[in-house]
């Protein structure tokens, strides 16, 4: 523990040198900035920025990179709560309840509250990190394919046993996310696969911004048309203001949110470790718990604070996590991580158990260097509030185009392809139709994101146990898990059973 | 309101059958030493939109689902012409992508959403025409080196190459 403490202090001194000052307070601004524009997040913002780092040494580097990485997850909420759109997968979940926030003019509060809890998700995570990095290192190893199945299986199974939307068309929701994800090339054989048309722009498959963007962007923006000309123009995206008074109020409120943040910071932690899971997973899955352990469960997805503090503890504790897999062991637990692993070997660092040793100065250098730029990036985030809040104050008319322009770049942007552009208009329109038929479009989304994850993963469980299904039920983590997952899937049937054995019951 | 449930229900419900089919262009049992063919998981996916669609009807028929019990318009007149004029003009947009590019179709988008769809005056539109595609184009195409298109080669000649032999 002296030890620790002590090299850790080593690394203040590293982190707090002049030059890597400046690199933290730089990174945490840009990284904001970039992860609060539509279609770019931290994976955009530290590759755009790799080669600037070449100028300097690896510590400040990294540092550097760190420093964009965390800005950026903060910065992902922003566009979430105040456009509805998530910036990169990891902030889906932040537009649950952040944007229905923002629509009954509390967007100071949700953008507070993501601030916040995303500082309390990497202060905890940090310190995680400092203290256990190696046990949980090796925890984190013991889950497979079928855990990771089942936390999937999980994650969906809340939607349908919890959501409050229609159980069918949830269902379908969940299913058609998941169809879509699979477009493209089947990963095990190569071969193309639901390729409509043989048009070449499906042989990428479909990302999941292009279907994020069309339904949150292009189709709530269609919603919204829609509204503010049955308004007769008045209404606004939103009347929020922000005052000392009010931001004191919200900070009050976000006491009650204790639990859920702490929840999300842990739970965030350690699905950042498991090797190919990330921050994405996290904050679905905290969002998820988080309305399973809600007195008011009902509030979820209509602007309740816990929906925003949940994903945000746990995306931010994520992408700690996800680098200690990296540092430790050499395994990225993420995309961006795979491009921070590939800029230490380019600086003539290899990753593993010996770095803790041989570089010791660059490890905790870089992990003082997350004390510090948490703590920057939740000033300098909160510090824009009020600027953000202008930005939801002008008039919808020249607001919506702006948006609108934010989408189209943001659906062009991560794969350079004119066919996903007429991808995303599509799915607005479908999406928009959809929504306004009560089909829940969340499920839809959190599918295409964790698609690509729950088939393999299902389909490296079958080929372990010989296509036997019971593989999820008998290991020690899958067990437990999945058995929560059908209880969740069957829920909405077992609870008409419950009242009428209850009516027999009270009959007698 | 009613009849675009059904109709949703159908549409989908074909779309899934559909998916079911084209999933069925690869294996979709079990293949001996390979696992679960490529087409399984899309295919028994499908099923299961399919089994949702019909879930759909049976509760419109019953009248269970708020959408199936109202007796309202899905659209009127009114917000079918708003809608479709903003869904008109984005997508009359991306065409123009391909000839005049980001650059050259931005304008003529803000033009056409705050002077005519939002009624601002001529100083802010032009403001607007201007601001947002010089902004993009510093942001996106030089600070983030994410090229946007530019529309026909002779405009990306004429008028790009020299900016960015200028900016970068």
């Amino acid at each position: 523990m002296v030890e620790i403490v002590t090299q850790l202090w080593g690394g203040f001194l590293v982190a707090f040198e002049p030059l890597n000052l400046m690199l933290i307070i730089l990174g945490c601004t840009v990284g904001l900035f970039i992860g609060a524009m539509p279609g770019l997040g931290s994976v955009n913002g530290v590759a755009i920025l790799l080669p600037l780092t070449f100028l300097v040494p690896p510590t400040g580097a990294i540092i550097f990179l760190a420093a964009i990485y965390y800005g950026a997850m903060y910065g992902g909420a922003i566009s979430s709560i105040m456009l509805g759109i998530p910036g990169a997968s990891t902030a889906v979940a932040t537009t649950f309840d952040g944007r229905p926030l923002a629509k009954l003019g509390m967007a100071d509060k949700a953008l507070t509250a993501a601030a916040v809890a995303s500082f309390v998700g990497g202060s905890i995570s940090v310190v995680l990190f400092t203290f256990f990095a190696p046990p949980l290192a090796h925890v984190a190893l013991t889950f497979g394919a079928p855990e990771e199945f089942s936390l999937m299986m999980l994650a969906f199974a809340t939607f349908v046993g919890l959501g409050g939307d229609d159980i069918p068309k949830t269902i379908f929701s969940i299913c058609i996310g998941l169809v879509l994800s699979a477009v493209g090339l089947d990963i095990i054989s190569g071969e193309p696969r639901l390729v409509f048309g043989d048009i070449p722009g499906f042989m990428h498959g479909i990302n999941f911004l292009v279907l994020a963007i069309g339904i949150y962007g292009i189709g709530e923006m269609l919603w919204t048309v829609e509204e503010n000309y049955k308004a007769g123009g008045k209404s606004m995206m939103s009347d929020a203001t922000i005052t000392v008074a009010r931001t004191i109020s919200n900070l009050k409120e976000l006491m009650g949110t204790w639990k859920t943040a702490l929840m999300g910071s842990f739970l965030g932690y350690f699905v950042g470790i498991l090797p190919a899971a990330g921050a994405t997973p996290g904050s679905l899955m905290s969002y998820g718990i988080a309305k399973q352990i809600s007195k008011n469960p009902e509030k979820f997805g209509k602007g309740a604070l816990d929906g925003v503090v949940a994903p945000e503890a746990a995306n931010n504790a994520a992408s700690t996590g996800s680098m200690l897999p990296m540092l430790t062991l050499g395994i990225p637990g993420s995309p961006t991580t795979a491009i921070l692993l590939g800029g230490m070997v380019i600086w003539g660092l290899e990753p593993g158990p010996r770095l803790f040793t041989d570089h010791g100065d660059f490890v905790w250098g870089l992990i003082a260097s997350l004390y510090a730029a948490n703590l920057f990036a939740v000033i300098i985030n909160i510090a824009f509030i009020p600027a953000f809040i202008w930005v939801l104050k002008l008039p919808f008319t020249l607001l919506a185009p702006i948006i609108f322009l934010l989408c189209l770049i943001g659906g062009y942007a991560p794969t350079r392809d004119m066919h996903d552009l007429w991808l995303m208009i599509i799915f607005g329109i479908v999406g928009y139709l959809m929504r306004k038929l009560d089909y829940p479009l969340a499920p839809a989304v959190l599918a295409i994101v964790l698609g690509p994850l729950a088939e393999p993963a299902l389909r490296q469980s079958l080929l372990i146990s010989n296509g036997e299904f019971s593989i999820f039920f008998n290991r020690p983590f899958s067990g437990p898990i999945m058995i929560s997952a059908l209880i969740l899937l069957f829920l909405p049937l077992l609870k008409p059973l419950w009242n009428l054995v209850k009516k027999s019951k009270a009959k007698a | 309101m009613r009849k675009a449930e059904l109709a949703m229900a159908s549409v989908m419900g074909i779309f899934s059958l559909y998916l079911m089919w084209k999933s069925a262009e690869l294996p979709i049992g079990w293949i001996p030493e390979e696992g679960p063919g490529g087409g399984a998981w899309p295919f028994w996916l499908s099923a299961i939109m399919l089994i949702s669609c019909i879930l759909i009807i049976v509760n419109w028929y019953r009248k269970k689902s708020p959408p199936s019990q109202s007796e309202e318009a899905f659209m009127d007149q009114g917000s079918m012409i708003a809608v479709g004029l903003v869904a008109g003009s984005l997508i009359f947009t991306v065409a123009l992508f391909y000839v005049v590019g980001v650059y050259g179709a931005l304008p003529l988008f803000m033009i056409f959403y705050v002077r005519f769809l939002g009624r601002h005056s001529w100083p802010v539109t032009a403001m607007m025409a201007t601001a947002s595609p010089v902004l993009t184009f510093f942001f996106f195409d030089i600070l983030l080196k994410i090229t946007l298109p530019k529309g026909l080669p002779i405009i990306e000649e004429t008028i790009f190459y020299p900016l960015f032999k200028i900016f970068l």
